[in-house]
């Protein structure tokens, strides 16, 4: 929030010229017929997707020429907003000419950067770009009753973001190189729920399989798991430094317990560890001294450079014994 | 010609209510609280402001109404409060409402559930209301608090009222009325219902925007959503907002005048704009023309989406609104379109048309002949009205709408 923000803008003033021109007079709206495609010698497809009831459907019509598999004429239908219409309108036209293998690959950026009046602009404001996605699942759907396949089958990732194409393999691998803790990190890193937001959180505009916050609650806690199996085998290979702090404090009571505390009890005192801090130089070890130790004259003389010594030996020449 | 159809979200102030209020922003400046003259001289209008308000509610002199800066300040005062009184210093704690009322009630139960107040969205029935049976239904010996609309904002579908608050008088539990639909449109008689309290903005009745007020009755307890002052008599802390309260006694006092005769002629153009509209095959309307409040209209028309046809209307210079989720920003389908609702279909085609006393026939004609054009265009492009049918495989997307 800030000051350009204090007032919403109106959701229209972002639609760019083409999408406020399309959604007026959009230029293949209408349908094509069976007999008429036959007539031609070609094969038609009709193919819908979404619902109504879900606020967006869209039926695209396919000419396609069995002979290359050129669609040759495409017209849509759309139950849906501004965005929608416009994008469906665009998504025709691009479908024209290319084969229906060319154009399977049409994503919805493609959709909407088509959309755009200037090329760093976008077309549409973010909550809307949901909208041309209708029109590139259309297509698969599409493609799929031509092709006599399943429309999934044309996608080689899980798509998690539809908005942004983002994939559930990117998100992972973003979310563990760059050490990602919040969904803000996500969304700047990679653009994932910035759009509409359907998938960063069940409860947005539509169900979604994967959302964002378990994706990166599950990622977080693979690498938290895989950190304290790292700090596991270092302490089981002695590296000290890289042991978690309880791996430490145990490390620390089993060497004192091993070589110093019988010498202690014997004189009638003992001594116990409160708190291990990692320095830029050094590993501090507190310590507190009980019985007999507490206030004798060698406690910060001998008897400290006795347990420091043990100390490095055993488990780090970087560690500094402090009494307190 | 430019027809505004939005009366439901805010209405033109009324040139008599800007004359009125005029003097207030230049020659009486004074704070009504100073003592000297400056101040002072604000005290007549103010108090005839106050009088205009008492007098068109039929308030009784032991009932406050304390002015508020809008109905959504009213309602969290009274949610607030009797959550402090009654639950955090009492026994109680329960409050009943329905799942159609203004965010300002439903955002505030829940922030107060947050803080552990149990609460009951009641749902409506086909008609959009929630029903008296149903209030009674849910009121516990927990029961702190009812708050029902008084009207929808969506709908104009008006609520039993009346029956509801025999209701709560009869057990005992405080009720609380949204009435920011009703008033001005249909008669508020606050002395013929058992209501202990009743938010209202001026905004909705040809006043200005950023004041409204909040009636208690007898005058009882309700600890203060704003502290540090003691203005209005120590309820609402904060210099009167003179000109505007002047403005909201004008408003109120021209809106509740001869209101039976000027329902009856918005009445007349409402159901003109109507009758016609439902010309067209497959459109309906939501809600009893007889129990809703005369100004307002919500129409589902089949194969049009809500935000394209408020598109096409505002090409045509008409101002209206929808429900659409596709048109708000957070893309949530509307809460009340899908509570009435017997699918999800009217969250996505519903155009509310709202009048006001100001609506003319030849808006009417206008916007009758525009309409019509622009369902006929969407539902060329339309899928839903496409003749030919799919091949093999045409799929329905399985959805999920966010339900409250």
């Amino acid at each position: 929030m800030a000051k350009a923000d204090m007032l919403g803008a109106s959701l229209w003033d972002a639609y760019s010229n083409k999408v406020t021109t399309l959604m007026n007079n959009p230029q293949h709206q209408g349908e094509i017929f069976e007999a008429d495609a036959e007539g031609r010698g070609n094969k038609l497809i009709v193919a819908d997707f979404g619902a109504e009831s879900c606020g967006d459907a869209v039926r695209l019509y396919w000419e396609i020429d069995p002979a290359n598999d050129k669609i040759v004429n495409s017209k849509f239908k759309s139950f849906g907003c501004g965005t929608a219409i416009a994008s469906s309108d665009v998504m025709t036209e691009l479908c024209i000419g290319k084969t229906v293998q060319e154009a399977v690959k049409i994503t919805n950026i493609d959709v909407e950067m088509a959309l755009r009046d200037t090329p760093d602009v976008p077309a549409v404001p973010p909550q809307k770009m949901h909208c041309s996605v209708m029109a590139y699942d259309v297509i698969k759907k599409a493609a799929g009753l031509y092709m006599g396949v399943d429309a999934e089958s044309f996608e080689e990732e899980i798509i998690v973001c539809e908005c942004a194409r983002v994939s559930l393999n990117t998100l992972r691998e973003v979310i563990r190189l760059n050490d990602l803790k919040t969904i803000e990190q996500i969304t700047d890193y990679t653009k994932a729920g910035g759009f509409c937001k359907s998938c960063i959180k069940p409860g947005g505009h539509e169900a979604r399989e994967w959302y964002l916050v378990d994706i990166l609650a599950d990622t977080r806690k693979e690498m938290d798991e895989e950190k304290m199996k790292a700090a596991a085998d270092a302490g089981a290979s002695g590296d000290f430094a890289s042991m978690t702090l309880v791996q430490q404090i145990k490390a620390v009571d089993a060497v004192i317990d091993e070589s110093v505390r019988q010498f202690l009890v014997m004189d009638g005192g003992d001594m116990e560890v409160i708190d291990i801090k990692k320095g830029d130089e050094y590993i501090d070890i507190y310590i507190r001294y009980l019985g007999a130790c507490n206030g004798c004259a060698s406690s910060s003389t001998g008897t400290l450079y006795a347990i420091e010594s043990t100390l490095k030996e055993k488990l780090s020449k970087n560690i500094r014994v402090l009494p307190i | 010609m430019q027809v505004y159809l939005d009366n439901n979200a805010t209405t033109m102030v009324d040139p008599l209510v800007v004359e009125t209020m005029q003097p207030f922003f230049s020659e009486l400046y004074g704070n009504p609280n100073s003592l000297h003259k400056f101040g002072t001289a604000s005290h007549p209008a103010l108090s005839k402001a106050i009088d205009q308000v008492y007098t068109a509610l039929n308030a009784s002199d032991k009932d406050d109404i304390v002015f508020t800066s809008c109905a959504t300040e009213s309602n969290n005062w009274v949610l607030q409060s009797v959550f402090t009184d009654l639950v955090v210093n009492g026994d109680k704690n329960h409050i009943v409402t329905t799942e159609v009322e203004h965010p300002s009630i439903l955002a505030t139960c829940k922030f107060l559930e947050d803080q552990g107040a149990k609460v009951t969205y009641l749902p409506v029935n086909d008609q959009g209301i929630v029903e008296a049976h149903t209030v009674r239904s849910f009121i516990t010996d927990k029961t702190a608090l009812v708050t029902v609309m008084w009207a929808s904002n969506e709908t104009g579908m008006v609520f039993p009222i009346k029956e509801i608050g025999d209701i709560c008088k009869e057990k005992g539990v405080l009720f609380h009325s949204d009435a920011v639909q009703a008033i001005g449109k249909i008669p508020v008689d606050l002395q013929a219902v058992n209501v202990d309290f009743v938010s209202m903005s001026a905004h909705k009745f040809h006043g200005p925007k950023g004041v409204g007020a909040l009636y208690i009755k007898d005058s009882q307890k309700l600890t203060p959503l704003m502290h540090g002052g003691e203005h209005m008599g120590g309820r609402r802390s904060g210099t009167l907002n003179v000109p505007y309260i002047v403005g909201m006694g004008k408003a109120i006092e021209l809106a509740t005048a001869n209101i039976e005769e000027t329902a009856r002629k918005i009445r007349e153009k409402r159901d003109r704009l109507e009758d016609s509209i439902l010309e067209l095959s497959d459109t309906f309307v939501v809600g009893d023309r007889e129990n809703r409040t005369p100004n307002t209209i919500l129409i589902s028309i089949k194969g049009v989406e809500g935000e394209g046809m408020l598109w096409d209307l505002n090409n045509g210079q008409i101002g209206a609104s929808t429900g659409s989720a596709c048109a708000s920003a957070d893309l949530e389908a509307n809460t009340v379109m899908l509570a009435i609702g017997a699918d999800s279909e009217l969250a996505h085609t519903g155009i509310r048309l709202s009048l006001s006393r100001f609506t003319t026939d030849a808006e009417i004609d206008y916007t009758i002949s525009h309409f019509k054009n622009a369902v006929g265009r969407l539902r060329a492009i339309s899928s839903s009205f496409a003749i030919q049918k799919p091949t093999e495989g045409g799929e329905v997307k399985e959805c999920e709408l966010h339900h409250h």
